[in-house]
């Protein structure tokens, strides 16, 4: 290191703002260098000069004392931006954001009612398929069908055959879906099993057949003469589609 | 009673760092009453935006505005203080500190650095005042003066080596008459 290159830097020395090494490296220079030697303890010297001098202007105490009113006097002036409306305008803001992010939760995170019925509707099958219960009578004859349901709910459900269009009627079960018992009626193509649930309709119920598809299940809703629909199966939507015709007509 | 919780708490901030504003402010403007008078200003600038305080160094933060305020009031009053640019570019040498003056200084009296000090360009003054008196870091004055941490230490440098050189020649002149 240089004298030119020790005294850029020898000023960080004195006031211990440098690094390591460039501390040893300043160091090393000053073993060999008497000037830089005088320079740093003329530097270092001002600053005890400037300290000892006791050069710091203190404020009086009566001048602190009015910094304190001529606070307290703008706190008064203005109480409104400054003070509660403030802190009323940051309540107002932060009610609104906790009812907005409420309000975002209801309606994307939880489910719609119809939504709760599909996937209620999803699991029922389900379970009618793994757990060998299926149908609670067994009959391909909707003359046996449908008089099982007597005295078991509160309504009649139809039950049509439509083996001549494929769609072979397997039996009739008890369900309970939307918080109701439900009538379930089993129809069978080819290999495929197909739930149609059925129950009276709420008022104001859409009459609009929807489709979707859940779980790899096609699932097709609507309502008619006063009943609430559902079919559900794995069977592809095109001959699903077939089959509600066939309930609708 | 939000606003005199926020007075309160306000005080508990900036009040320890009054001493430090008002010897700041007291070196810029080189007047008790004008003194008196800026730290108020900034003391109330300091309270408007003390909803933009995010805690931290609180020191720096008060005599930042402190700071800002004084030049304010130099704008408006001392206009011609302001205007003597300074030469940035400066190549320091430790030689220019090698005149072995130190014994010559010691006898220095307090009025006479006092003196010296007051005589500094303002770019010089303030960052001698922020370290030798204020002992603030280079980063703190660097934030309080809004330079470069390079220039923090050239003005420094150069601020030391005029304050070194007035007391020398005043110390020689002192000393000269005292002969005589």
């Amino acid at each position: 290191m240089t004298c030119q290159e020790t005294g850029q830097l020898i000023h960080a020395l004195a006031d211990g703002e440098l690094d390591l090494t460039k501390s040893l490296e300043i160091e090393t220079h000053l073993k060999g260098c008497e000037t830089c030697v005088l320079a740093l303890e003329e530097i270092r010297g001002l600053g005890y000069l400037m300290k000892d001098a006791s050069l710091r202007f203190t404020p009086s105490a009566s001048f602190e004392k009015r910094l304190r009113l001529a606070v307290r006097r703008e706190v008064k002036e203005k109480p409104m931006t400054q003070g509660w409306w403030r802190w009323s305008m940051a309540a107002a803001s932060l009610a609104l954001l906790a009812l907005a992010v409420w309000a975002a939760v209801v309606l994307l995170i939880r489910p719609s009612s119809e939504t709760f019925v599909a996937q209620e509707v999803v699991s029922s099958h389900v379970r009618s398929l793994m757990a060998q219960h299926l149908t609670d009578v067994q009959s391909s004859d909707q003359h046996t069908v449908k008089p099982w349901f007597d005295g078991k709910l509160d309504f009649s459900p139809p039950v049509k055959d439509f083996v001549q269009q494929g769609f072979e009627l397997k039996g009739g079960r008890l369900d309970y879906i939307d918080n109701r018992p439900v009538a379930a009626v089993v129809y069978q193509r080819r290999q495929h099993l197909i739930n149609v649930f059925v129950w009276p309709a709420k008022s104001g119920a859409k009459p609009t057949t929807q489709a979707s598809v859940r779980q790899g299940y096609n699932l097709m809703r609507w309502s008619s003469s006063g009943m609430e629909w559902w079919a559900i199966s794995d069977l592809n939507l095109a001959e699903l589609q077939q089959l509600v015709q066939l309930l609708q007509n | 009673m939000p606003e005199l919780i926020s007075a309160v708490r306000f005080e508990e901030v900036t009040l320890p760092h009054l001493h430090a504003a008002y010897n700041l402010a007291r070196w810029l403007v080189r007047n008790d009453q004008d003194a008196e008078d800026v730290v108020q200003e900034a003391y109330l600038r300091a309270f408007k935006f003390f909803d933009g305080y995010r805690g931290g160094e609180s020191r720096t933060w008060l005599l930042t505005i402190v700071r800002n305020s004084c030049y304010s009031w130099l704008q408006r009053n001392r206009a011609h203080e302001l205007t003597d640019s300074i030469d940035e570019r400066h190549e320091d040498t430790a030689i220019d500190f090698a005149n072995p003056e130190l014994r010559l200084l010691q006898d220095a009296d307090a009025q006479m650095v006092r003196a010296a000090l007051a005589e500094l360009p303002l770019e010089f003054r303030e960052v001698m005042v922020m370290r030798e008196l204020e002992e603030l870091s280079y980063k703190e004055i660097a934030t309080i003066a809004d330079l470069p941490i390079g220039t923090v230490m050239s003005r420094l440098a150069r601020g030391r080596k005029r304050l070194h050189s007035i007391l020398v020649t005043r110390m020689g002149v002192e000393t000269k008459g005292g002969a005589a």
